[in-house]
């Protein structure tokens, strides 16, 4: 019993072992990797990816699975252009209203995405994926395919401003994961998503709506969709259908490999953290020592099988559907 | 022959068998009684290879063998007819006999339907059931199925030689009169083909039907009785292992409850899915059990009550105010608690701690505008541990490695801590040891005190008999009778059993 719980806690410290041995893997192969300069890009190019996959990891939590985020994303940052745009053209005027104007957006996409999984009884897995692909299309409708440059300065000081060496994008991540951590830990909400995961039967008879919390899920993950689209545009500098590219992969891929379980119930958004670094330190460190980016994918796919390995005892399983 | 020597199992923290002996003649028909936890769905496991002993022997004919899988104890002619039926309900009865073993009707990879058909017909006249094997499983009846999952079993005679050994679990539990009284000529009649191990709560059926009847207490067999011999009392009293007396269930606790003060009142309900009319009081300080077969109607009621139904007809009324819209939500607002059967489905969260369990049911209180005060669910949860002597570390140790009694406890805490009246208990004391039992007891006795209402399915009638004030007696989903069951003026098992069957 006891080297039970012993192994128990010990797995729960496997994903930050994994981002600390990747780290001196990379460093040893190429002491560049270990530098002031490559952390502030590994953690550019993970704030995006981390908005979204922390998005994605209160739906997780609950048990369901969204995974409408690279349609979500594409409709956010392009309305997010074309409002900024429309608003006057920067931050500094009017157009701060695209802030809050977008994650408004990236809620109502949420809590459609809710809504149809709830009252039509579609497995989240369905409904998030096909909303997704609405989402693209929508977003190529509303650009003809085009792509919509961003050139205020201030919006772009998001990426070009610099505090202690790192881009002011990181910590406005950094903060949205703070606010996430305290969404987890401290309200009724949070608690209630584990609930979910970790017994909906036992929710629902201790008298929680069930129907109405899965909706708030999707609503906070489509905030937080909302906000990776607003740094990945700040990142490029451009607002287009394919700025939602690739995220469903890394964001479930980050989830997973941080240790939150697809079951549901256990993990949160500090895993989804190492998870998100764990994917770039992998993508980034590749670079670093030479390896052609199209192995990334692939050792990226084994990881999450890996992760997902290790994250159950799997004898206790008697099959797996 | 099939024989048992000294078989030994432990799960972490239980021993469930201490060194079982069992031995099984050919043609003989052996019963098997203990109480719930006693160790014999385990025992049945080992013996059709669904787990493995830790120690001792298995002996077909005198030959030690070792079943891995079910699959092993069949080839070696032990079979088992589930409890919880086994078929695959959208597969044909033909290919459910023949399930795993279809290659003797295999002709160049494909199967020989017409072959397969014959071979079913023939195991189905040896339980003298007249149905096309064509037929899909799902179709049957519930006493069909039960035959069918019997002419599998049987279906092995052809495939080992000497003789077999078929476990019969709980197989009456649902079953009529007449259905019953066909099974044991069956079975009876089957003698000359197989031994069998019954398995029963009913202990006059087990009398009936058994040549030699095993008792099973705490995990080791504590007598052997030839059913020439068997009465029903001294059974009991051996699968207790004393007298089941007043003290066991805190007789001398059991206060009157008010009569004026009704909390909760059915009238006419028809409860959904069934043609029936349900109606009841419960008062505050009343423990109220709910008697009757599995299957009788009993959960329904409950979860209606829950508002996890909704009822066709009727009304339910909580402390006189009529409940109009039925969600579970609702009716914990309105104090009402329940305690499920299922406790680690509907009970505990396993992964949440004591604390977080113990405030789900009642967060509002321990929240302000959506931000959680966790200071004071953990008092709330340090004082309920103390209160109920709950044994954890901390209230932050996760409910799912609790024991089962612990865990019961915990949701008991959820609920009173929360303030709930009404309080629902689905077997609260199912698969708790003895000590945890009484806890149990205690803790009705406790809440009668403090004017809370109970509805009780009790896992066995002595106990609906010895916790209860009312007992309704429940059949086909309605109250066939009423009994007062006052210390001293208490009704006995038979007077409930006439009315259950």
């Amino acid at each position: 019993m006891n080297q039970f719980l012993a192994m128990e806690n010990f797995r729960k410290w496997i994903p930050l072992l994994v981002l600390i041995g990747l780290a001196l893997f990379f460093t040893a192969v190429n002491p560049n990797f270990l530098s002031f300069r490559n952390f502030a890009r590994i953690a550019i190019s993970a704030s995006p990816a981390l908005m979204v996959a922390v998005g994605v990891t209160f739906v997780i939590l609950m048990g369901s699975i969204d995974l409408s985020m690279e349609g979500t994303v594409a409709v956010c940052a392009v309305l997010f252009a074309l409002m900024l745009n429309a608003l006057g053209g920067s931050i500094a005027g009017w157009g701060w209203m695209a802030i809050p104007g977008t994650l408004f957006v990236g809620a109502i996409l949420g809590a459609i995405n809710g809504l149809i999984h709830v009252q039509l009884k579609i497995p989240s897995f369905m409904a998030s994926l096909s909303l997704g692909f609405v989402g693209i299309g929508l977003s190529l409708l509303i650009t003809g395919g085009n792509r919509i440059q961003i050139e205020d300065p201030i919006f772009r000081s998001l990426l070009t401003l610099r505090i202690g060496g790192f881009a002011l994008m990181s910590y406005a991540a950094l903060a949205a994961l703070l606010i996430a951590w305290f969404i987890q830990d401290n309200t009724t909400i949070g608690r209630n998503f584990y609930a979910i995961g970790g017994g909906e039967d036992l929710a629902r008879s201790s008298g929680l709506n069930v129907g109405k919390l899965r909706i708030t899920g999707f609503v906070v993950a489509g905030i937080f969709f909302a906000l990776g689209a607003i740094f990945a545009v700040a990142r490029l500098g451009i607002a287009e259908t394919e700025t939602g590219r690739n995220f469903m992969f890394v964001s479930v891929t980050s989830v997973v490999v941080g240790g939150t379980a697809l079951r549901g119930g256990s993990g949160g958004v500090w895993n989804t953290l190492v998870g998100v670094l764990i994917v770039n330190v992998i993508g980034n460190g590749m670079v670093v020592i030479g390896l052609p980016d199209y192995f990334q994918d692939g050792v990226l796919g084994l990881l999450v099988i890996a992760a997902v390995y290790l994250s159950t005892d799997r004898r206790s399983l008697s099959f797996v559907k | 022959m099939f024989e048992l020597q000294n078989v030994e199992k432990r799960y972490p923290g239980v021993h469930v068998l201490k060194g079982v002996d069992l031995k099984i003649g050919d043609g003989e028909i052996i019963g098997l009684v203990g109480e719930n936890g006693a160790g014999k769905s385990t025992l049945m496991k080992i013996i059709y290879g669904a787990v493995q002993h830790d120690a001792g022997n298995v002996l077909v004919d005198g030959v030690p063998v070792h079943f891995r899988t079910p699959r092993d104890a069949m080839q070696m002619g032990v079979g088992m007819v589930y409890q919880e039926q086994s078929l695959i309900s959208n597969l044909t009865v033909m290919e459910n006999i023949f399930l795993g073993f279809e290659k003797p009707f295999i002709r160049f990879g494909a199967i020989n339907w017409k072959r397969m058909s014959e071979a079913a017909r023939k195991q189905l006249r040896k339980v003298k059931l007249d149905i096309n094997p064509a037929t899909i499983t799902s179709r049957l009846t519930f006493s069909q199925r039960q035959l069918v999952e019997l002419a599998k079993v049987l279906a092995l005679e052809e495939r080992v030689d000497g003789k077999l050994v078929i476990l019969l679990d709980e197989p009456t539990s649902v079953l009529s009169k007449d259905e019953i009284e066909l099974l044991f000529s069956l079975v009876r009649e089957l003698r000359r083909r197989a031994s069998f191990i019954f398995v029963s709560h009913r202990l006059d059926e087990i009398i009936d039907l058994s040549d030699r009847i095993y008792v099973l207490k705490d995990g080791a067999v504590v007598d052997v009785i030839s059913a020439d011999e068997a009465q029903i009392e001294t059974i009991q009293k051996k699968m207790v292992g004393r007298e089941i007396n007043r003290e066991y269930y805190r007789e001398n606790r059991q206060i009157p409850y008010n009569k004026d003060d009704v909390l909760l009142e059915l009238d006419h309900v028809t409860v959904a899915g069934r043609e029936n009319d349900v109606s009841l009081k419960l008062h505050a300080g009343e423990v109220l059990a709910l008697v009757g077969v599995e299957g009788s109607g009993r959960e329904p009621i409950l979860r209606t009550i829950f508002g996890m139904r909704k009822p066709e007809k009727g009304t339910v009324s909580i402390r006189g105010m009529t409940v109009r819209s039925f969600s579970a939500s609702q009716s914990v607002s309105h104090g009402v608690g329940y305690i499920p059967r299922e406790r680690k489905i509907e009970g505990i969260a396993s992964g949440m701690n004591v604390f977080e369990n113990m405030t789900l049911s009642q967060m509002k209180n321990y929240s302000k505008g959506g931000m959680l005060d966790i200071a004071a669910e953990r008092e709330l949860a340090r004082d309920w541990i103390r209160r109920l002597s709950i044994k954890v570390a901390s209230e932050n140790v996760d409910c799912g490695n609790l024991s089962g009694g612990n865990q019961q406890k915990v949701v008991l805490a959820k609920w009173r801590s929360g303030g709930s009246e009404i309080i629902l208990l689905d077997h609260p004391t199912r698969g708790l040891d003895i000590g945890a039992k009484e806890d149990v007891y205690e803790m009705v006795r406790d809440m009668s005190v403090d004017g809370v209402g109970i509805i009780l399915v009790a896992d066995t009638l002595e106990e609906a008999i010895g916790l209860s004030h009312t007992i309704a007696v429940i059949k086909d989903g309605e109250i066939r009778k009423w009994f007062n069951c006052q210390p001293g003026a208490k009704p006995s098992l038979y007077d409930l059993i006439q009315h259950m069957v």
